[in-house]
């Protein structure tokens, strides 16, 4: 990168953004304004307390803002310019596939068929509903080799407690009761959380220095009281682990389940599956890898997929295809009539909405595009580690395992701190400057100072090249002055903000009155 | 070069000359041959935008939505009407596609609905301490639970059957791993009995589950419940409808210590059940236990007002798996979409509009119960829907007004069967006075097709 | 406090844990290592008074910007005083870890428990190691 595109190196003169003191929406509230003007009711105004008795009823009102909607839609306007998204630039944050969001999925879903479908219609009048999560469900068993979906877990972490959930069933069904789950030390962060709540005592499985499974601590520890040995394949360093085969027979062989979290399953698809590797239940992050937009923090969705043998404990109510061959076609409906089954996880049916942009995505790429997917997902990644190889990055930012990867990759900015006196966090500051989101950092934990990448199949060449000339440029003002870096961000709508400051003394919503 | 991606084959070749090897399948040497699939996978060929737009549309077209018919259909969910700044300002991309805000410097925006939004929870559910959203409802009632074992140290779980079907069956899902069990306490003129509760709490029971207003519509007394469930030392847990919060007493200045609810009816979708979120409010003292994301307000290295995620290290203990919870997501979008229709219903129009569904069920109420062989289940206060019973065949009643272009309401056979042929009846704004007269012809005409031998009923007229 | 320090008076607990023992009572807090891997402290809820600590068994809970962590007691006995300060000053355990920054003081229970803690130069050379 050339200097004369750097971004500025000092706070001195505050950006439009910065000066654009924050100013929440109670803030413009000014009373006597509204937006909303509502029908008549048509019906006599009947007191309120006539209806209701008054010992039931609100004192006063709730404090809302009161503001006209021009005002409302200037406020998240001008909100909306003080965040970093997708559609502006790169996203390589690890383990979260920020891939492009199709704008035909925000299309198809908004179709008032989907969109205004009350969840409890009668499903007889919702069979265009069933039958597209009918075959999501068969999509998803394809791509993850496993024959049963149940799309109702509403994101990975609940994915991962119907999983742990069902593989407790699994067991009493068989009069057992075990009591730990192992995961690796690479594991995802709410791994450990969930085994928790399923009310699972969490053993570490520790990690070889290829960086896989450790398979003499696996034998240690796989005994008859492990319910099941959560994994992700690749792992959250980006690797395939080659003994998956060995591991499955090791877990199958004391009784225990296989469990895979989908959090990466953007590398595989269509070139190896998790059902084959051996794992029993699988669950699979809609929002990563098939495109669901990411909210600034949801909504997403984690359907669950797995074997035979867990198939009758799968929550309810699931979809099912009922009859075929009559001449009208199939029919679809909703069965409760499970007796095995875990329960229920939530309400109605899952988030239908996200189901509805998901098989859009599935349909527009089909089976080859889903595998090319993944294809380009891998080789971007390896391109980018080529680049990062070399130069400044090379020599500064190494990788945590030297090993090929797959479709993201692990950097230690450990050579950084020590020569250069710049840490991750710093490196991560001054990306912001210059215009990309940086990597997921300090993550995993097994590595320090990680930079943990996953540019997606959707960038392009280009954009990996500015990427990489990017860290180099940065790395190049750290070897000169690594003031610059550890100040950074200096154009960011906001700096550096006091974050245990926040956790001291908690300010978590806009005092009134 | 699929769709979504720029890779041509000689970007291709070039970019695997760089990395070394010489082709895609090098790149995938790590899967072990037996390991790999071998063959492509048996979907169907990808389409084109067009077709697949045309596919789904005439798949979808296949569902009878709430603008096809007239749809008394509620149950959790209502079709409310979701004025248009909402669609425009969360369909942006600032706030459609960024990830959850782990770079506060880039995510003010973000960051900032969440601190407005839980401000907005906090006034709803008048407790002081509000996260920025959950899944959706019922699940928030099972991290409520896991809250509630946690401060406690206690197991059993109370629920009334006022308390949303879907809300008790997943507090019996999640049972399994908490090692709780679920008690339920069953409802006496559709309303829950204080002394019946009283009897069902003691000094095993880590939280008392309410839902106000119940799932029959009816009005709790709250406040009267809240106090018999304490006396043993357990939380109170109150579901709540965030509409019907514009005109009831706030859980909070009732004594709860949680409350929660499904948060679609504020500016969300129907979407035949999600994504929508949950909204979750405690007590002061439940602030370091609270699942999920919360924003905080604090200050940049210039002294500039900013927000960043806060209390955010219980999810990453130590230990992890000591973790408050395992929920990392916060309906953020979802959320937003609440935030802005609560701006614009404004301080004065959230009431507005509560007064107006009070006003309008108590007419439909009337109208519905006069129709003969439709009894009501309970005289209790409601708010916005109300359970029936019929002297016909639920079934049979509901195809018949199906037929004639009307959604009757939730059919309450399966998780209420101690009603008999119930139906649960909901308005909104959007159903006229019209089309409740509509509800009750078809009511009337189809009730005395189904039954045998109608009740005899004076009309009113 | 900038640079890393570890009193001789004091012993030390594998766990990063200190004790320094006044007649039959002793008192605890964390070393400066631990402060510093922590990172900030920001929340600190005393354990009450009364308390029974086990040695080598979690007692409390700090919670930095970093993560929750369990804090260890070096030896057994029962809790007589708590350091009630830093419910509004959670910062002192960063800034003056062996002086303001103590977090309870216990009456020990059996002395030779303290056979099994090291010194100075024993907890610096495990730290090195």
């Amino acid at each position: 990168m050339s200097p004369q595109t750097a971004p500025p190196s000092t706070a001195e003169v505050p950006t439009a953004q910065q000066r654009d003191h924050a100013t929440t929406i109670y803030e413009r509230s000014v009373p006597g304004r509204r937006a909303a003007d509502l029908p008549a009711a048509g019906v006599p105004e009947t007191p309120i307390e006539e209806l209701i008795p008054k010992s039931l009823l609100r004192e006063r009102p709730a404090e809302l803002p009161e503001i006209a909607e021009p005002e409302i839609v200037r406020h998240y306007n001008r909100l909306s310019r003080r965040n970093f998204d997708l559609d502006t630039g790169m996203y390589p944050l690890g383990s979260c596939t920020m891939k492009h969001n199709p704008r035909l999925n925000e299309r198809v879903a908004a179709l008032p068929g989907h969109a205004r479908l009350h969840p409890a219609q009668d499903p007889r009048r919702a069979q265009g509903a069933l039958e597209l999560m009918w075959n999501l469900q068969q999509s998803l068993a394809e791509i993850c080799g496993l024959p049963h979906v149940s799309l109702q877990p509403s994101a990975g972490s609940h994915g991962e407690l119907a999983g742990l959930l069902l593989t407790r069933a699994y067991h009493a069904d068989r009069g057992e009761q075990r009591t730990k789950v192992l995961t690796p030390d690479t594991a995802h962060g709410t791994n450990p959380a969930t085994v928790s709540m399923a009310g699972y005592e969490v053993v570490r499985v520790a990690t070889s220095e290829q960086g896989g499974v450790d398979m003499d601590d696996l034998r240690e520890k796989a005994d008859d009281q492990v319910a099941c040995l959560m994994l992700t394949n690749p792992n959250t360093l980006g690797l395939f682990d080659e003994n998956i085969a060995e591991i499955a027979e090791i877990l199958h062989s004391v009784g225990g389940t296989l469990y895979y979290d989908g959090a990466n399953l953007n590398a595989i698809m269509g070139r190896s599956r998790p059902g084959d590797m051996g794992f029993d239940i699988v669950h699979v992050n809609l929002h990563k890898s098939f495109s669901q937009p990411h909210g600034g923090g949801g909504p997403g969705s984690g359907p669950i997929a797995v074997s035979d043998r867990i198939e009758p404990f799968l929550p309810k109510p699931q979809v099912v295809r009922t009859s075929e061959g009559n001449g009208s076609g199939p029919t679809f409906d909703l069965d409760y009539d499970r007796p095995k089954a875990i329960g229920r996880l939530r309400g109605f049916q899952g988030n239908f909405g996200v189901f509805v942009r998901s098989y859009a995505y599935i349909l527009s790429l089909g089976g080859d595009g889903l595998q090319e997917a993944s294809e380009t997902s891998v080789l971007n990644a390896n391109y980018l580690l080529s680049r990062l190889s070399e130069g400044r990055t090379g020599k500064y930012l190494p990788l945590g395992v030297d090993r090929r990867p797959m479709h993201e990759f692990v950097l230690s900015a450990s050579k950084a701190k020590d020569d250069l006196g710049v840490k991750t966090l710093d490196i991560a500051k001054r990306i912001l400057d210059f215009g990309f989101h940086p990597p997921t950092v300090y993550f995993p934990l097994l590595i320090e100072e990680a930079l943990l990448m996953e540019p997606t199949e959707t960038e392009t060449r280009e954009t990996l090249d500015d990427f990489a000339d990017t860290l180099e440029a940065v790395l190049e003002e750290a070897e000169s002055d690594p003031a610059i870096v550890t100040g950074a961000p200096y154009t960011t709508p906001v700096r550096r903000l006091d974050e245990a400051g926040a956790a001291r003394d908690p300010v978590i919503r806009q005092p009134l009155g | 070069m699929t769709r979504y991606t720029s890779a041509t084959n000689s970007d291709r070749e070039e970019m695997l000359a760089r990395i070394g090897v010489d082709s895609v399948d090098d790149l995938f040497s790590g899967i072990p041959e037996e390991l790999r699939l071998g063959r492509p996978l048996d979907l169907p060929d990808g389409l084109s935008e067009a077709e697949v737009f045309d596919r789904l549309r005439q798949m979808s077209a296949r569902n009878t939505d709430a603008d096809s018919e007239v749809s008394f259909l509620g149950a959790g969910m209502y079709d409310h009407y979701v004025p248009a700044i909402v669609e425009t300002i969360i369909s942006r991309s600032e706030f459609l596609t960024p990830y959850t805000p782990y770079q506060p410097e880039v995510s003010q925006g973000g960051l900032q609905t969440m601190f407005e939004f839980q401000t907005a929870m906090s006034e709803l559910t008048g407790l002081p301490v509000a996260n920025a959203g959950l899944y959706e409802g019922p699940s928030t009632a099972a991290a409520a639970a896991y809250l509630a074992i946690g401060a406690t140290g206690r197991k059993k779980l109370v629920a009334t059957r006022g308390v949303h079907p879907h809300t008790r069956e997943v507090l019996e899902t999640y049972s399994a791993g908490y090692g709780s069990e679920v008690v339920e306490v069953d409802l006496e003129d559709g309303v829950t009995q204080a002394a019946a509760l009283a009897e069902a709490v003691d000094d095993d029971t880590a939280a008392v589950f309410l839902q106000q207003p119940n799932f029959l519509g009816s009005v709790e007394d709250i406040e009267a419940l809240t106090e018999v469930s304490k006396a043993h030392g357990a939380l109170v847990v109150v579901a709540c409808d965030p509409m019907a919060l514009s005109i009831l007493k706030p859980p909070g200045q009732c004594g709860a210590d949680i409350a929660f609810g499904e948060g679609q009816p504020l500016g969300n979708r129907l979407d035949y059940g999600g994504p929508s979120f949950g909204f979750f409010g405690a007590a002061e003292e439940h602030l370091r236990r609270m699942p999920g994301r919360i924003a905080g307000q604090t200050t940049d290295v210039d002294g500039r007002r900013g927000f960043v995620l806060t209390l955010q290290t219980r999810e990453q203990h130590i230990r992890r798996e000591k973790a408050t919870h395992n929920i990392c997501t916060a309906q953020a979008l979802n959320s937003l979409a609440g935030m802005i229709h609560l701006a614009w219903l404004g301080k004065r129009g959230f009431v507005e509009l509560g007064e107006l569904l009070v006003r309008r069920t108590a007419y439909a109420r009337s109208k519905l119960a006069e129709v003969p062989g439709v009894s009501l289940v309970s005289d209790a206060p409601v708010v916005r829907e109300f359970a029936l019973s019929l002297d016909a065949p639920i079934g049979e009643v509901l195809d018949l007004c199906a037929a004639e272009g009307v959604a009757a309401g939730y059919r309450l056979d399966r998780e209420y069967p101690e009603i008999e042929n119930g139906l649960l009846v909901a308005i909104t704004e959007r159903r006229s006075v019209g089309d409740i007269d509509k509800l009750a012809e078809l009511l009337g005409r189809a009730v005395s097709v189904g039954s045998e031998a109608p009740r005899e009923k004076e009309a009113v007229s | 406090m900038n640079a890393a320090a570890y009193p001789e008076d004091l012993k030390y607990h594998p766990e990063h844990d200190w004790a320094r023992v006044e007649g039959d009572e002793a008192v605890f807090g964390i070393t400066w290592y631990a402060q510093d891997a922590l990172g900030e402290v920001v929340f600190y809820e005393p354990p009450a008074v009364g308390t029974t600590v086990d040695k080598d068994k979690p007692y409390t809970e700090l919670e930095s910007v970093k993560a929750v962590s369990e804090i260890f007691a070096p030896l057994s006995g029962e809790i007589v005083a708590v350091n009630e300060a830093l419910g509004d000053a959670p910062e002192a355990i960063n800034s003056d870890p062996y002086g303001e920054g103590w977090l309870v003081r216990i009456k020990v229970n059996d002395p030779s428990e303290l056979d099994a803690l090291m010194d100075s130069a024993a907890y610096q050379a495990m730290l090195d190691g």
